[in-house]
Protein backbone atom coordinates (compact mmCIF):
# COMPACT_ATOMS: atom_id res chain seq x y z
CA UNK A 1 0.00 0.00 0.00
CA UNK A 2 1.31 3.32 -1.07
CA UNK A 3 -0.68 5.17 2.01
CA UNK A 4 1.64 6.77 4.61
CA UNK A 5 1.46 4.83 7.52
CA UNK A 6 1.45 6.86 11.29
CA UNK A 7 1.15 3.34 13.54
CA UNK A 8 2.78 0.25 12.89
CA UNK A 9 3.35 -2.97 15.35
CA UNK A 10 5.01 -5.86 14.15
CA UNK A 11 4.50 -9.46 15.93
CA UNK A 12 3.36 -7.52 18.98
CA UNK A 13 2.94 -10.26 21.60
CA UNK A 14 2.15 -9.89 25.29
CA UNK A 15 2.11 -13.08 27.67
CA UNK A 16 0.69 -13.10 31.51
CA UNK A 17 1.82 -16.17 33.15
CA UNK A 18 1.56 -18.78 30.29
CA UNK A 19 -1.89 -17.16 28.70
CA UNK A 20 -0.88 -14.86 25.79
CA UNK A 21 -3.42 -11.94 25.22
CA UNK A 22 -2.00 -10.66 22.60
CA UNK A 23 -0.34 -13.05 19.86
CA UNK A 24 1.81 -11.59 17.08
CA UNK A 25 0.08 -8.77 16.03
CA UNK A 26 1.15 -6.40 12.89
CA UNK A 27 -1.30 -3.89 12.67
CA UNK A 28 -0.71 -0.96 10.29
CA UNK A 29 -3.03 2.17 10.74
CA UNK A 30 -3.11 4.72 7.61
CA UNK A 31 -2.42 8.72 8.47
CA UNK A 32 -5.87 10.31 8.34
CA UNK A 33 -8.03 7.67 8.82
CA UNK A 34 -10.35 6.30 11.18
CA UNK A 35 -9.08 2.45 11.93
CA UNK A 36 -11.35 0.22 14.37
CA UNK A 37 -10.11 -2.75 16.31
CA UNK A 38 -13.31 -4.91 16.95
CA UNK A 39 -13.21 -8.77 18.27
CA UNK A 40 -15.07 -10.62 20.54
CA UNK A 41 -14.90 -10.22 24.22
CA UNK A 42 -11.08 -11.50 25.34
CA UNK A 43 -10.20 -11.41 22.25
CA UNK A 44 -7.24 -8.76 23.50
CA UNK A 45 -8.53 -5.46 22.45
CA UNK A 46 -7.63 -3.18 25.01
CA UNK A 47 -4.14 -5.29 25.75
CA UNK A 48 -3.46 -4.28 22.43
CA UNK A 49 -4.50 -0.10 23.18
CA UNK A 50 -2.17 -0.85 26.75
CA UNK A 51 0.97 -2.20 24.83
CA UNK A 52 0.15 0.60 22.19
CA UNK A 53 0.31 3.23 24.74
CA UNK A 54 2.98 1.69 26.75
CA UNK A 55 0.45 1.54 30.06
CA UNK A 56 1.79 -2.49 29.53
CA UNK A 57 5.35 -3.67 28.09
CA UNK A 58 5.20 -6.03 25.16
CA UNK A 59 6.79 -9.38 25.72
CA UNK A 60 7.79 -9.77 22.11
CA UNK A 61 7.77 -7.36 18.85
CA UNK A 62 7.63 -3.49 18.51
CA UNK A 63 5.44 -0.69 17.95
CA UNK A 64 6.52 2.08 15.51
CA UNK A 65 4.84 6.04 15.59
CA UNK A 66 5.82 8.64 13.14
CA UNK A 67 8.79 6.36 11.90
CA UNK A 68 10.36 5.63 15.02
CA UNK A 69 10.36 3.07 17.62
CA UNK A 70 8.60 3.50 20.90
CA UNK A 71 8.57 0.21 22.02
CA UNK A 72 10.80 1.71 25.03
CA UNK A 73 9.16 4.68 26.07
CA UNK A 74 7.00 5.35 29.07
CA UNK A 75 3.35 5.71 28.92
CA UNK A 76 3.93 9.63 29.69
CA UNK A 77 6.42 10.07 27.06
CA UNK A 78 4.04 8.81 24.13
CA UNK A 79 1.28 10.54 24.81
CA UNK A 80 3.85 14.03 24.58
CA UNK A 81 4.40 12.39 20.84
CA UNK A 82 1.08 13.05 19.83
CA UNK A 83 -0.59 9.67 20.73
CA UNK A 84 -2.88 9.85 23.31
CA UNK A 85 -5.68 7.57 24.79
CA UNK A 86 -9.22 7.23 25.99
CA UNK A 87 -10.10 4.89 28.77
CA UNK A 88 -12.83 2.53 28.74
CA UNK A 89 -13.88 3.57 32.28
CA UNK A 90 -14.50 7.22 31.67
CA UNK A 91 -11.36 9.00 32.81
CA UNK A 92 -12.14 12.54 34.10
CA UNK A 93 -10.93 13.85 37.43
CA UNK A 94 -14.29 14.03 39.59
CA UNK A 95 -13.18 16.61 41.88
CA UNK A 96 -12.05 19.00 39.11
CA UNK A 97 -14.75 21.20 37.63
CA UNK A 98 -15.23 20.86 34.06
CA UNK A 99 -13.28 23.79 32.84
CA UNK A 100 -10.19 22.11 35.01
CA UNK A 101 -10.14 19.35 33.85
CA UNK A 102 -9.73 20.33 30.45
CA UNK A 103 -7.64 22.79 31.59
CA UNK A 104 -4.94 20.59 33.21
CA UNK A 105 -4.40 18.81 29.73
CA UNK A 106 -3.99 22.57 28.23
CA UNK A 107 -1.33 23.36 31.04
CA UNK A 108 0.70 20.51 30.56
CA UNK A 109 0.64 21.35 26.64
CA UNK A 110 0.79 25.02 26.51
CA UNK A 111 3.20 25.66 29.89
CA UNK A 112 4.81 22.16 29.60
CA UNK A 113 5.70 20.65 33.40
CA UNK A 114 4.42 22.71 35.97
CA UNK A 115 6.65 22.09 39.13
CA UNK A 116 5.92 25.91 39.88
CA UNK A 117 4.75 25.21 43.55
CA UNK A 118 5.39 28.88 44.26
CA UNK A 119 3.57 30.93 41.99
CA UNK A 120 -0.09 31.83 41.98
CA UNK A 121 -2.83 29.34 40.09
CA UNK A 122 -4.17 32.51 38.60
CA UNK A 123 -1.38 32.07 35.78
CA UNK A 124 -3.21 29.19 34.46
CA UNK A 125 -6.38 32.04 33.91
CA UNK A 126 -4.61 32.36 30.62
CA UNK A 127 -5.74 28.90 29.29
CA UNK A 128 -9.21 29.77 30.35
CA UNK A 129 -10.59 31.21 26.92
CA UNK A 130 -9.23 28.45 25.08
CA UNK A 131 -10.88 25.76 27.60
CA UNK A 132 -13.95 26.98 27.71
CA UNK A 133 -13.51 26.84 23.47
CA UNK A 134 -12.86 23.54 23.95
CA UNK A 135 -16.02 22.79 26.43
CA UNK A 136 -18.22 24.48 24.14
CA UNK A 137 -17.23 22.56 21.13
CA UNK A 138 -18.52 19.41 23.26
CA UNK A 139 -21.43 21.16 24.22
CA UNK A 140 -20.82 21.18 28.10
CA UNK A 141 -20.49 24.74 28.23
CA UNK A 142 -23.66 25.08 30.92
CA UNK A 143 -21.49 22.82 33.10
CA UNK A 144 -18.06 24.65 32.79
CA UNK A 145 -18.05 25.28 36.62
CA UNK A 146 -19.50 22.39 37.82
CA UNK A 147 -17.34 19.30 39.66
CA UNK A 148 -16.90 16.46 36.69
CA UNK A 149 -18.41 13.83 39.38
CA UNK A 150 -21.94 15.65 39.07
CA UNK A 151 -21.88 15.02 35.26
CA UNK A 152 -23.79 12.23 33.61
CA UNK A 153 -22.15 9.31 31.88
CA UNK A 154 -22.50 10.59 28.48
CA UNK A 155 -21.19 14.15 29.64
CA UNK A 156 -18.24 12.14 31.26
CA UNK A 157 -17.61 11.38 27.65
CA UNK A 158 -17.89 14.31 26.53
CA UNK A 159 -15.93 16.25 28.73
CA UNK A 160 -13.22 13.00 28.58
CA UNK A 161 -12.93 13.79 24.39
CA UNK A 162 -12.36 17.39 25.02
CA UNK A 163 -9.50 16.89 27.36
CA UNK A 164 -8.09 14.86 25.20
CA UNK A 165 -8.59 16.84 22.33
CA UNK A 166 -6.53 20.00 24.58
CA UNK A 167 -3.46 18.21 23.79
CA UNK A 168 -4.16 18.43 20.46
CA UNK A 169 -2.56 14.71 19.54
CA UNK A 170 -2.03 13.75 16.08
CA UNK A 171 -3.74 10.39 16.80
CA UNK A 172 -6.24 9.43 19.15
CA UNK A 173 -6.76 6.23 20.83
CA UNK A 174 -10.39 5.33 21.89
CA UNK A 175 -11.56 2.80 23.74
CA UNK A 176 -15.02 1.96 23.14
CA UNK A 177 -16.07 5.64 23.37
CA UNK A 178 -19.69 4.62 23.01
CA UNK A 179 -19.42 2.12 25.68
CA UNK A 180 -22.76 2.48 28.24
CA UNK A 181 -23.89 5.49 26.28
CA UNK A 182 -28.10 5.44 24.92
CA UNK A 183 -28.94 6.76 21.22
CA UNK A 184 -28.99 9.85 21.63
CA UNK A 185 -25.17 9.75 23.10
CA UNK A 186 -24.21 7.48 20.75
CA UNK A 187 -25.20 10.22 17.96
CA UNK A 188 -23.76 12.86 19.15
CA UNK A 189 -20.47 11.13 20.19
CA UNK A 190 -19.66 9.49 16.50
CA UNK A 191 -20.67 12.91 15.21
CA UNK A 192 -17.69 14.02 17.48
CA UNK A 193 -15.78 11.51 16.48
CA UNK A 194 -16.01 12.51 12.85
CA UNK A 195 -15.45 15.96 13.43
CA UNK A 196 -12.02 15.41 15.49
CA UNK A 197 -10.98 13.09 13.00
CA UNK A 198 -10.64 15.72 10.06
CA UNK A 199 -6.77 16.40 10.48
CA UNK A 200 -6.03 13.29 12.69
CA UNK A 201 -5.77 9.77 13.08
CA UNK A 202 -8.06 7.63 15.35
CA UNK A 203 -7.89 4.13 16.06
CA UNK A 204 -10.51 2.93 18.49
CA UNK A 205 -11.51 0.15 19.83
CA UNK A 206 -15.15 -0.59 19.61
CA UNK A 207 -18.49 -3.14 20.35
CA UNK A 208 -21.39 -0.92 18.74
CA UNK A 209 -20.70 -2.62 14.79
CA UNK A 210 -23.68 0.09 13.24
CA UNK A 211 -21.23 2.34 14.60
CA UNK A 212 -18.05 0.75 13.72
CA UNK A 213 -19.56 0.76 9.88
CA UNK A 214 -20.50 4.31 9.54
CA UNK A 215 -17.38 5.44 10.78
CA UNK A 216 -14.28 3.58 10.09
CA UNK A 217 -12.47 3.35 6.95
CA UNK A 218 -10.55 0.04 8.13
CA UNK A 219 -11.22 -2.49 10.23
CA UNK A 220 -9.30 -5.34 12.06
CA UNK A 221 -10.16 -7.91 13.70
CA UNK A 222 -9.09 -9.61 16.43
CA UNK A 223 -10.00 -13.08 17.91
CA UNK A 224 -7.88 -14.63 21.21
CA UNK A 225 -5.24 -12.34 20.16
CA UNK A 226 -4.63 -12.78 16.83
CA UNK A 227 -5.68 -10.66 13.84
CA UNK A 228 -8.08 -12.62 12.18
CA UNK A 229 -9.44 -10.12 9.39
CA UNK A 230 -8.26 -6.87 8.07
CA UNK A 231 -10.20 -4.76 5.23
CA UNK A 232 -13.63 -2.56 5.28
CA UNK A 233 -16.82 -3.13 6.74
CA UNK A 234 -18.28 -4.87 3.70
CA UNK A 235 -15.01 -7.31 3.63
CA UNK A 236 -14.86 -8.20 6.84
CA UNK A 237 -18.22 -8.88 7.80
CA UNK A 238 -19.05 -11.34 5.12
CA UNK A 239 -15.57 -13.14 6.51
CA UNK A 240 -16.90 -16.67 7.34
CA UNK A 241 -14.16 -16.63 9.75
CA UNK A 242 -15.41 -13.52 11.59
CA UNK A 243 -19.06 -14.59 11.84
CA UNK A 244 -17.57 -17.63 13.14
CA UNK A 245 -15.93 -15.86 15.82
CA UNK A 246 -18.75 -13.66 16.39
CA UNK A 247 -21.72 -15.69 16.58
CA UNK A 248 -19.62 -19.08 17.34
CA UNK A 249 -19.26 -22.35 15.01
CA UNK A 250 -22.12 -23.99 13.60
CA UNK A 251 -24.18 -21.05 13.57
CA UNK A 252 -22.31 -19.91 10.05
CA UNK B 1 -15.15 6.16 39.41
CA UNK B 2 -10.95 5.24 38.73
CA UNK B 3 -10.44 6.18 42.19
CA UNK B 4 -8.58 3.15 42.87
CA UNK B 5 -6.05 4.66 45.84
CA UNK B 6 -7.15 2.97 49.40
CA UNK B 7 -7.65 6.32 50.83
CA UNK B 8 -10.29 7.18 48.58
CA UNK B 9 -12.06 5.24 51.66
CA UNK B 10 -12.36 8.63 53.38
CA UNK B 11 -13.73 11.06 51.78
CA UNK B 12 -12.06 14.46 50.27
CA UNK B 13 -13.81 17.29 52.77
CA UNK B 14 -13.50 19.95 50.28
CA UNK B 15 -15.57 18.29 47.51
CA UNK B 16 -17.30 21.64 46.20
CA UNK B 17 -15.02 23.01 43.74
CA UNK B 18 -13.03 26.56 44.86
CA UNK B 19 -14.20 29.93 43.74
CA UNK B 20 -13.15 33.32 44.23
CA UNK B 21 -15.18 33.53 47.32
CA UNK B 22 -13.70 30.80 48.96
CA UNK B 23 -10.14 32.61 48.80
CA UNK B 24 -11.63 35.67 50.24
CA UNK B 25 -12.91 32.95 53.17
CA UNK B 26 -9.63 31.88 53.36
CA UNK B 27 -7.98 35.05 53.74
CA UNK B 28 -10.33 36.18 56.40
CA UNK B 29 -9.43 32.88 58.40
CA UNK B 30 -5.76 33.69 57.74
CA UNK B 31 -6.36 37.32 59.59
CA UNK B 32 -8.85 35.36 62.27
CA UNK B 33 -5.73 33.21 63.13
CA UNK B 34 -3.05 36.24 62.64
CA UNK B 35 -5.25 38.23 65.27
CA UNK B 36 -5.25 34.76 67.97
CA UNK B 37 -1.66 33.79 67.31
CA UNK B 38 -0.96 37.54 68.68
CA UNK B 39 -3.64 37.57 71.74
CA UNK B 40 -2.81 33.61 72.38
CA UNK B 41 -0.01 34.47 74.44
CA UNK B 42 -1.65 36.69 77.17
CA UNK B 43 -4.11 33.97 77.94
CA UNK B 44 -1.89 30.40 77.37
CA UNK B 45 1.19 28.97 78.53
CA UNK B 46 3.69 30.19 75.45
CA UNK B 47 5.31 26.43 76.10
CA UNK B 48 2.27 25.06 75.08
CA UNK B 49 1.37 27.21 72.30
CA UNK B 50 4.75 26.71 71.03
CA UNK B 51 4.37 23.01 70.92
CA UNK B 52 0.84 23.67 69.48
CA UNK B 53 2.27 25.38 66.61
CA UNK B 54 5.10 23.15 65.94
CA UNK B 55 2.60 19.55 65.60
CA UNK B 56 0.34 21.86 63.41
CA UNK B 57 2.74 22.70 60.96
CA UNK B 58 4.01 18.96 61.22
CA UNK B 59 0.31 18.17 60.25
CA UNK B 60 -0.05 20.91 57.43
CA UNK B 61 2.87 19.39 55.94
CA UNK B 62 1.76 15.46 56.25
CA UNK B 63 -1.43 16.94 54.78
CA UNK B 64 -0.01 18.36 51.82
CA UNK B 65 1.04 14.73 50.62
CA UNK B 66 -2.07 12.73 51.94
CA UNK B 67 -4.91 15.28 51.13
CA UNK B 68 -3.40 16.73 48.16
CA UNK B 69 -0.66 14.13 47.34
CA UNK B 70 -2.77 11.10 47.90
CA UNK B 71 0.02 9.69 49.55
CA UNK B 72 -0.57 8.08 52.37
CA UNK B 73 2.89 8.26 54.70
CA UNK B 74 3.62 6.21 57.87
CA UNK B 75 6.74 7.28 57.91
CA UNK B 76 6.76 10.93 58.29
CA UNK B 77 8.44 10.48 62.08
CA UNK B 78 11.85 9.92 60.46
CA UNK B 79 11.86 13.87 58.73
CA UNK B 80 10.37 15.23 61.99
CA UNK B 81 12.96 13.63 64.18
CA UNK B 82 16.00 13.54 62.11
CA UNK B 83 15.88 17.37 61.45
CA UNK B 84 15.35 17.87 65.32
CA UNK B 85 18.22 16.05 65.72
CA UNK B 86 20.21 17.67 63.20
CA UNK B 87 18.97 21.39 64.76
CA UNK B 88 19.90 20.69 68.38
CA UNK B 89 23.26 19.34 67.22
CA UNK B 90 24.04 22.09 65.29
CA UNK B 91 23.16 24.67 67.86
CA UNK B 92 24.86 22.76 71.00
CA UNK B 93 27.94 21.31 69.09
CA UNK B 94 28.69 23.70 66.46
CA UNK B 95 27.57 27.13 68.01
CA UNK B 96 24.88 28.06 64.99
CA UNK B 97 22.62 30.45 65.53
CA UNK B 98 18.96 29.45 65.76
CA UNK B 99 18.19 29.93 62.55
CA UNK B 100 20.79 28.12 61.24
CA UNK B 101 20.61 25.44 63.08
CA UNK B 102 16.46 24.87 61.99
CA UNK B 103 18.28 25.45 58.37
CA UNK B 104 20.27 22.79 58.80
CA UNK B 105 17.80 20.69 60.28
CA UNK B 106 15.06 21.32 57.43
CA UNK B 107 17.75 20.94 54.52
CA UNK B 108 18.61 17.32 56.07
CA UNK B 109 14.94 16.20 56.32
CA UNK B 110 14.69 17.83 52.55
CA UNK B 111 17.23 15.22 51.67
CA UNK B 112 16.18 12.31 53.35
CA UNK B 113 12.98 12.85 51.96
CA UNK B 114 14.46 13.17 48.62
CA UNK B 115 16.06 9.79 48.96
CA UNK B 116 13.15 7.99 50.68
CA UNK B 117 10.73 9.47 48.93
CA UNK B 118 12.21 8.44 45.72
CA UNK B 119 12.28 4.69 46.70
CA UNK B 120 8.75 4.55 48.25
CA UNK B 121 6.93 6.14 45.18
CA UNK B 122 8.01 3.29 43.23
CA UNK B 123 4.87 1.18 44.72
CA UNK B 124 2.00 2.77 45.59
CA UNK B 125 -0.96 2.11 48.07
CA UNK B 126 -0.41 0.42 51.04
CA UNK B 127 2.82 -0.76 49.68
CA UNK B 128 3.85 3.01 49.59
CA UNK B 129 2.77 3.12 53.04
CA UNK B 130 4.85 0.12 54.01
CA UNK B 131 7.98 1.51 52.27
CA UNK B 132 7.69 4.27 54.36
CA UNK B 133 7.06 2.99 57.60
CA UNK B 134 9.97 0.41 56.56
CA UNK B 135 12.65 3.32 56.01
CA UNK B 136 11.20 5.69 58.92
CA UNK B 137 12.16 2.25 61.41
CA UNK B 138 15.39 2.45 59.82
CA UNK B 139 16.30 5.82 60.84
CA UNK B 140 14.60 5.04 64.64
CA UNK B 141 17.55 2.17 65.24
CA UNK B 142 20.00 4.58 63.23
CA UNK B 143 19.08 7.21 66.17
CA UNK B 144 19.25 4.74 68.64
CA UNK B 145 22.91 3.56 67.64
CA UNK B 146 24.57 6.46 66.27
CA UNK B 147 26.96 8.26 68.57
CA UNK B 148 25.57 11.65 67.78
CA UNK B 149 22.18 11.98 68.47
CA UNK B 150 22.94 10.61 72.17
CA UNK B 151 20.96 7.47 72.29
CA UNK B 152 18.69 7.08 75.29
CA UNK B 153 19.28 10.59 76.39
CA UNK B 154 18.86 12.21 72.98
CA UNK B 155 20.15 15.72 73.29
CA UNK B 156 19.18 17.75 75.74
CA UNK B 157 19.97 21.50 77.23
CA UNK B 158 20.24 22.67 73.52
CA UNK B 159 20.89 26.28 73.85
CA UNK B 160 18.35 28.44 72.22
CA UNK B 161 21.14 31.26 71.38
CA UNK B 162 20.45 34.40 69.26
CA UNK B 163 18.71 34.68 67.11
CA UNK B 164 20.99 36.35 63.59
CA UNK B 165 23.72 36.33 66.74
CA UNK B 166 21.60 39.18 67.89
CA UNK B 167 18.00 38.44 69.79
CA UNK B 168 17.88 36.31 72.67
CA UNK B 169 15.17 33.68 72.36
CA UNK B 170 16.00 32.00 75.37
CA UNK B 171 12.52 34.12 76.86
CA UNK B 172 9.55 31.86 75.88
CA UNK B 173 7.43 34.77 74.75
CA UNK B 174 10.30 35.85 72.69
CA UNK B 175 10.64 33.11 71.21
CA UNK B 176 7.34 32.39 70.92
CA UNK B 177 6.87 35.53 68.10
CA UNK B 178 9.50 33.54 66.22
CA UNK B 179 8.10 29.99 66.05
CA UNK B 180 4.74 31.77 65.06
CA UNK B 181 6.42 33.65 62.57
CA UNK B 182 8.02 30.31 61.24
CA UNK B 183 4.58 28.46 61.48
CA UNK B 184 2.45 30.92 59.75
CA UNK B 185 4.93 31.40 56.96
CA UNK B 186 4.92 27.51 56.30
CA UNK B 187 0.80 27.62 55.93
CA UNK B 188 0.91 30.58 53.77
CA UNK B 189 3.55 28.33 51.64
CA UNK B 190 1.65 25.17 51.57
CA UNK B 191 -1.69 26.96 51.20
CA UNK B 192 0.13 28.19 48.06
CA UNK B 193 1.46 24.97 46.98
CA UNK B 194 -2.11 23.66 47.01
CA UNK B 195 -2.94 26.38 45.06
CA UNK B 196 -0.08 26.75 42.64
CA UNK B 197 -0.21 25.37 38.77
CA UNK B 198 1.86 22.70 40.42
CA UNK B 199 -1.04 21.90 42.97
CA UNK B 200 -3.35 21.62 40.33
CA UNK B 201 -1.77 18.81 38.61
CA UNK B 202 -1.36 16.95 42.56
CA UNK B 203 -5.17 17.64 42.22
CA UNK B 204 -5.90 15.64 38.95
CA UNK B 205 -2.85 12.76 40.14
CA UNK B 206 -4.72 12.50 42.98
CA UNK B 207 -8.00 12.37 40.97
CA UNK B 208 -7.16 9.54 38.38
CA UNK B 209 -3.65 8.69 37.85
CA UNK B 210 -3.62 7.13 34.81
CA UNK B 211 -5.60 9.56 33.14
CA UNK B 212 -2.81 12.19 34.00
CA UNK B 213 -0.15 9.88 32.54
CA UNK B 214 -2.28 9.81 29.14
CA UNK B 215 -2.36 13.38 29.01
CA UNK B 216 1.72 13.24 29.53
CA UNK B 217 2.73 14.44 32.87
CA UNK B 218 4.83 12.07 34.49
CA UNK B 219 3.54 11.66 37.57
CA UNK B 220 6.06 10.08 39.84
CA UNK B 221 8.25 13.56 39.28
CA UNK B 222 4.98 15.23 40.37
CA UNK B 223 5.22 12.80 43.41
CA UNK B 224 8.13 12.88 44.47
CA UNK B 225 8.48 16.42 44.73
CA UNK B 226 5.18 16.67 46.89
CA UNK B 227 6.97 14.18 48.89
CA UNK B 228 10.22 16.23 49.54
CA UNK B 229 7.66 19.29 50.17
CA UNK B 230 6.35 18.06 52.62
CA UNK B 231 9.40 16.19 54.53
CA UNK B 232 11.16 19.94 54.12
CA UNK B 233 7.92 20.95 56.02
CA UNK B 234 7.63 18.73 58.46
CA UNK B 235 11.73 18.96 59.07
CA UNK B 236 11.17 23.17 59.92
CA UNK B 237 8.67 21.72 62.38
CA UNK B 238 10.87 19.31 63.57
CA UNK B 239 13.88 21.43 64.02
CA UNK B 240 11.74 24.38 65.73
CA UNK B 241 10.51 22.27 68.08
CA UNK B 242 13.68 21.13 69.17
CA UNK B 243 14.87 24.54 69.74
CA UNK B 244 11.34 25.24 71.83
CA UNK B 245 12.07 22.31 74.29
CA UNK B 246 15.55 22.69 73.81
CA UNK B 247 15.66 18.61 73.34
CA UNK B 248 15.32 16.15 70.38
CA UNK B 249 14.85 12.60 71.46
CA UNK B 250 14.06 9.18 70.20
CA UNK B 251 9.86 10.27 70.88
CA UNK B 252 10.59 12.42 67.64
CA UNK B 253 11.82 9.63 65.30
CA UNK B 254 9.82 6.76 66.89
CA UNK B 255 6.69 4.96 64.31
CA UNK B 256 3.97 6.44 67.28
CA UNK B 257 4.95 10.07 66.56
CA UNK B 258 4.03 8.95 62.68
CA UNK B 259 1.27 7.77 64.21
CA UNK B 260 0.14 10.95 65.78
CA UNK B 261 0.60 13.07 63.06
CA UNK B 262 -1.78 10.68 60.82
CA UNK B 263 -4.18 11.08 63.72
CA UNK B 264 -3.98 14.74 63.98
CA UNK B 265 -5.22 15.17 60.06
CA UNK B 266 -7.87 12.46 60.25
CA UNK B 267 -9.53 14.24 62.83
CA UNK B 268 -9.20 17.81 62.19
CA UNK B 269 -9.82 17.21 58.37
CA UNK B 270 -7.61 15.15 55.90
CA UNK B 271 -7.74 17.19 52.42
CA UNK B 272 -8.75 20.77 53.90
CA UNK B 273 -6.50 23.30 54.65
CA UNK B 274 -7.02 24.36 58.58
CA UNK B 275 -8.05 20.79 59.73
CA UNK B 276 -4.57 20.05 60.44
CA UNK B 277 -4.30 22.74 62.95
CA UNK B 278 -7.69 21.98 64.64
CA UNK B 279 -6.42 18.40 64.79
CA UNK B 280 -2.97 19.61 66.14
CA UNK B 281 -4.70 21.35 68.83
CA UNK B 282 -6.81 19.06 69.71
CA UNK B 283 -4.31 16.13 70.19
CA UNK B 284 -1.85 17.97 71.86
CA UNK B 285 -4.66 19.38 74.32
CA UNK B 286 -5.59 16.57 74.96
CA UNK B 287 -1.99 14.74 75.60
CA UNK B 288 -1.39 18.07 78.08
CA UNK B 289 -4.24 18.51 80.06
CA UNK B 290 -4.88 14.57 80.48
CA UNK B 291 -1.54 14.09 81.73
CA UNK B 292 -2.71 12.68 84.99
CA UNK B 293 -4.10 10.35 83.04
CA UNK B 294 -0.90 8.68 82.06
CA UNK B 295 -1.00 5.87 79.70
CA UNK B 296 -4.65 6.30 79.28
CA UNK B 297 -4.10 8.91 77.59
CA UNK B 298 -3.44 7.24 74.77
CA UNK B 299 -6.57 4.52 75.31
CA UNK B 300 -8.75 7.93 75.45
CA UNK B 301 -6.99 9.28 72.21
CA UNK B 302 -7.63 6.10 70.50
CA UNK B 303 -11.47 6.35 71.54
CA UNK B 304 -11.39 9.94 70.35
CA UNK B 305 -10.34 8.81 66.74
CA UNK B 306 -12.54 5.93 66.63
CA UNK B 307 -15.97 8.59 67.63
CA UNK B 308 -14.16 11.08 65.29
CA UNK B 309 -14.03 8.47 61.97
CA UNK B 310 -17.64 7.04 62.94
CA UNK B 311 -19.29 10.29 63.51
CA UNK B 312 -17.87 12.76 61.35
CA UNK B 313 -15.28 10.70 58.98
CA UNK B 314 -14.65 14.48 57.24
CA UNK B 315 -12.75 15.37 60.44
CA UNK B 316 -13.86 18.71 62.85
CA UNK B 317 -12.86 21.10 60.11
CA UNK B 318 -14.34 18.80 57.59
CA UNK B 319 -17.77 18.81 58.90
CA UNK B 320 -17.65 22.69 59.81
CA UNK B 321 -17.20 23.18 55.55
CA UNK B 322 -19.93 20.60 55.13
CA UNK B 323 -22.38 22.63 57.18
CA UNK B 324 -21.15 26.10 56.14
CA UNK B 325 -20.89 24.30 52.31
CA UNK B 326 -17.57 26.02 52.05
CA UNK B 327 -14.08 24.78 51.52
CA UNK B 328 -11.98 25.31 54.42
Amino acid sequence: MAQDIILATSGLTKEFKGFRAVSGVTLEVARGTIHALIGPNGAGKTTCFNLLTKFLQPTAGTIRYKDRDITGLKPADVARLGLVRSFQISAVFPHLTVLENVRIALQRRRRGDSFDFWRNERVLRALDGEALDLVEAVGLSDFAGHQAVELSYGRKRALEIATTLALDPEMLLLDEPMAGMGHEDVDRTAALIRRVSKDRTILMVEHNLSVVASLSDRITVLARGQVLAEGDYATVSKDPRVVEAYIGAGHA
Amino acid sequence: MADTAALDAAPIAASRPEGRDDKALHRKVFAGLAIALALAPLVLYPVFLMKVLCFALFALAFNLLLGYGGLLSFGHAAYFGMASYVSAYAAKHWGLTPELAILSGTATAALLGLVFGALAIRRQGIYFSMITLALAQMVFFFSLQAKFTGGEDGIQAVPRGNLFGAISIADDRVLYGLVAVVFFGGMLLIYRIIHSPFGQVLKAIRDNEPRAVSLGYRVNQYKLAVFVLSATLAGLAGATKALVFQLASLTDVHWSMSGEVVLMTLVGGMGTVFGPIAGALVIVTMETYLAPFGAWVTVIQGAVFVLCVLLFREGIVGLFARILKKPL
